[in-house]
């Protein structure tokens, strides 16, 4: 392994402040009770800055500002909804770097990632429906497509400012008006969007953004003003919200867990695939909900294939996630570190052989080396249950009858890979998986264009693409 | 001589394509709008459901894996079997009360033009909710519908068959395999709609029809773990909450009951097939 001078990336760019409000009706505001929360980077454990906490009787304020925008904002020409949002896309290429580096300080995502991945991505979701704001008569649902009202949002710690992309663009793009909870782990880069959207002159109550945890979010999604609820987390969340809205009006979409298989035959190009595989397990720490986390690999192809993974694994770097040569970050929180650990000692005690590189782990910071268990079976806990680390899980097949019936082995249902030269064989199993993406000779792959969203346990509802505005009109 | 005594039908269930009796033995008595007997019909029990599941699994991968065209020349041939049974419908229909035979008569006419309708759409419907998406990249990257899998369907009470088939219809045309809980007033013509089905090319298995209770059976559909998707179209205001929570465990498809009144001879729409897909999007890389 050649050695490389470290490379960090300036923090000095960004500007936290030690305290932060609510922003409602396009002002900070203090929260009513006294509660706050601190927000450490979970590279260093160091304090960032403190949030509030929202109760319910904030949660109330911001919806009634929400509802309080929703005439105006839904009344408003689609192209003058389309000028808002292609000024917020402009102001977050312009602030990108700034972004960046906020999101790897207070999520732990390496800062390669967060600057070539999350941000172009998430400027690229505001371009795309900043489109679609004065083409709604076009979309499919009708020649007048009303929006919902006022969209309850809760978003994850993984991809903070994307998930809040995903959700708010389509949402204001239909003319909806929006009151988004960041993740409690992962407010920051949400709290600086809201002085994106004063910076854009965005009208007041538009976007209002509450933090908190899950008390926070449970009193959004239940609060009676609320027209439609879009949730990204766990199934089990998301079931609570499914049953929580049962007999209400609310629509609701959820993006849940996944546990993808990545299918590798034994005509893949290796190299690709071995690429692939790191890109689907290890890609930000494995925190992604389509995470390639089961690998099915055939078995005449499964020695060599394992042997070039763990060469490649060797060449991982892990550490500090400012550093531009880092591959693999911080685990977001100690309780997710907690949870990675336990999965993995129980596939130990299960009898999977577990293997990690050498990897030298930090004395600060919540950390997990890069970690492939072989000798997996289906009923193993890390084959079932989604780890949401940088763990993956080796099981082999012989035929492709038996990569589909392995693969669809599972209650969630988000993503697949396919790694073949064959591309019949590919749309055969492409249409055989219940996944909602299936990436061939590729994996994580994103793009606002392209709709994304799971079938079964994984959820309901798409986001990206003409199929995404469904979940913010009236259809 | 003697008036001929009737032969009186015997109302039975229909799962997996064939008409058993329900397991518990039960039936109950359906009577007309002036309370005379009209039939006994079956009374499914959770067990009856629970084998409607298992032969509405067993019959989706062959069902959703026909070609659209397949799928829709049997929904037109449910049609004509359906339009040849025209006298009997519009006798089951008038025998509910309510109705005249006039009006009887337009409601099957009304069916059988529904199911035309629907049946043209098994080879449309991916055209209008497909896309290919023009990603920044070179992928080559297509959405595409797909059957969501198996949908329990509790049919609307009022409307016996227009209503009957206005919930069936758009279920099966995109390849859906479904279990049925007939209007419990009004069983007569699901169990007649049930031999249309049956003589229809249709394979055993993708229509399943229960008679009985729905407050009753549809809770156990709601939460049972191998069906996708609940439409409580016909469910009373509070089964549809309870079937609603029980949909949550395994994050079943819902399509929630109406807000009002339905106008089933109005326009349906495609919603009623989109609660049902799911959309699938595949990339590939583009190169040489």
């Amino acid at each position: 392994m050649f050695e490389y001078a470290p490379a960090p990336e300036s923090r000095d760019i960004v500007d936290i402040r030690p305290s932060y409000g609510l922003f409602i009706n396009g002002e900070w505001v203090e929260p009513q009770g006294e509660e706050r929360h601190k927000t450490v980077n979970p590279a260093t454990e160091e304090v960032l800055a403190e949030v509030a906490w929202a109760g319910e009787a904030d949660v109330d304020r911001a919806v009634q500002a929400a509802a309080k925008a929703f005439p105006v904002w839904s009344a408003m020409p689609g192209a003058e909804r389309a000028k808002y949002l292609f000024r917020i896309a402009r102001i977050i290429q312009e602030r990108a770097r700034e972004l960046a580096v906020l999101e790897t300080l207070d999520n732990g995502k390496p800062i390669r990632e967060s600057r070539d991945v999350d941000l172009p991505l998430v400027a690229a979701h505001f371009f795309y429906y900043a489109g679609w704001a004065d083409k709604l008569s076009y979309a499919g649902f009708g020649p007048d497509p009303r929006p919902l009202g006022v969209a309850g949002q809760v978003i994850p710690w993984n991809f903070p400012l994307l998930m809040l992309a995903w959700k708010i663009a389509p949402a204001l793009a239909c003319g909806n008006t929006v009151v988004l909870k960041p993740a409690e782990t992962t407010p920051l880069t949400a709290l600086a969007f809201a002085d994106i959207c004063r910076q854009a002159d965005l009208p007041p109550g538009v976007v209002n953004i509450v933090t908190g945890a899950g008390e926070t979010g449970a009193a959004l999604v239940d609060h009676p003003g609320v027209d439609k609820v879009a949730f990204t987390g766990s199934t089990e969340v998301g079931r609570l919200i499914a049953r929580s809205l049962a007999g209400t009006r609310k629509k609701l979409t959820l993006e849940l867990g996944g546990k993808a298989a990545n299918i590798v035959f034994e005509d893949a190009p290796l190299d690709q695939a071995v690429e692939g595989i790191v890109n689907g397990i290890f890609f930000n720490q494995g925190h992604v909900c389509c995470a390639g986390s089961r690998l099915l690999v055939q078995e005449s192809v499964a020695a060599d294939l394992l042997e070039a993974l763990k060469r490649r694994l060797g060449t991982l770097r892990l550490g500090d996630p400012l550093d531009k040569n880092t591959d693999i970050g911080a685990i977001n929180s100690a309780e997710q570190l907690a949870k990675i650990r336990e999965l993995s000692e129980a596939g130990e005690a299960e009898g999977a052989e577990r293997w990690s590189p050498a990897c030298p782990i930090p004395d600060r910071g919540y950390w997990f080396p890069p970690t492939l268990f072989t000798g997996v079976a289906q009923s193993h806990r890390i084959a079932r249950e989604e780890i949401f680390g940088p763990v993956l899980s080796v099981l082999t097949f012989r035929t492709p009858a038996e990569a589909v019936e392995k693969a669809n082995n599972t209650p969630y249902g988000l993503s697949a890979g396919v790694w073949t030269e064959k591309g019949s064989r590919m749309l055969w199993m492409a249409s055989r998986l219940r996944a909602g993406v299936v990436w061939s000779n590729t994996f994580n792959r994103f793009d606002p264009t392209s709709p994304f969203g799971g079938y079964k346990e994984s959820g309901y509802g798409r986001e990206g693409g003409r199929h995404g505005l469904e979940a913010y009109l009236a259809v | 001589m003697s008036e001929r005594l009737a032969v009186r039908k015997t109302y039975k269930l229909f799962i997996g394509g064939a008409f058993p009796r329900s397991e518990s033995g039960r039936s109950y008595v359906v009577t007309s709008s002036k309370g005379d007997f009209l039939a006994n019909a079956a009374r499914a029990s959770r067990k009856d459901a629970r084998d409607a599941v298992a032969a509405a699994r067993k019959a989706f991968p062959g069902w959703s894996g026909a070609t659209a065209y397949n799928r829709g020349q049997i929904l037109y041939r449910i049609a004509e079997m359906l339009e040849g049974r025209r006298a009997q419908f519009v006798a089951e229909i008038t025998a509910m009360g309510g109705v005249g035979v006039k009006q009887a008569g337009e409601m099957v006419d009304a069916t059988v033009d529904r199911l035309v309708w629907y049946a043209g759409w098994s080879d449309k419907i991916g055209a209008v909710l497909g896309s290919a998406n023009p990603v920044a990249g070179p992928y080559f990257n297509l959405s595409s519908p797909e059957p969501t899998g198996v949908v329990a369907v509790v049919a609307p009470q009022a409307g016996p068959l227009l209503g009957l088939v206005s919930v069936i219809a758009p279920v099966i045309v995109t390849g859906n395999t479904c279990v049925v809980i007939a209007s419990e007033r009004a069983p007569l013509p699901a169990i007649t709609l049930a031999e249309v089905l049956a003589t229809s090319d249709l394979p055993g298995g993708v229509v399943n029809i229960l008679t009985g209770s729905a407050a009753e059976i549809a809770p156990w559909l709601a939460g049972h773990m191998d069906v996708n998707g609940i439409d409580l179209t016909g469910a009373d205001a509070e089964s549809a909450v309870t079937c609603e929570e029980l949909a949550a465990e395994n994050l079943k498809r819902v399509l929630r009951p109406p807000a009002g009144p339905v106008d089933w001879l109005a326009d349906p729409g495609i919603g009623r097939m989109t609660t049902f897909l799911e959309t699938k999007t595949v990339w590939h890389p583009i190169g040489i």
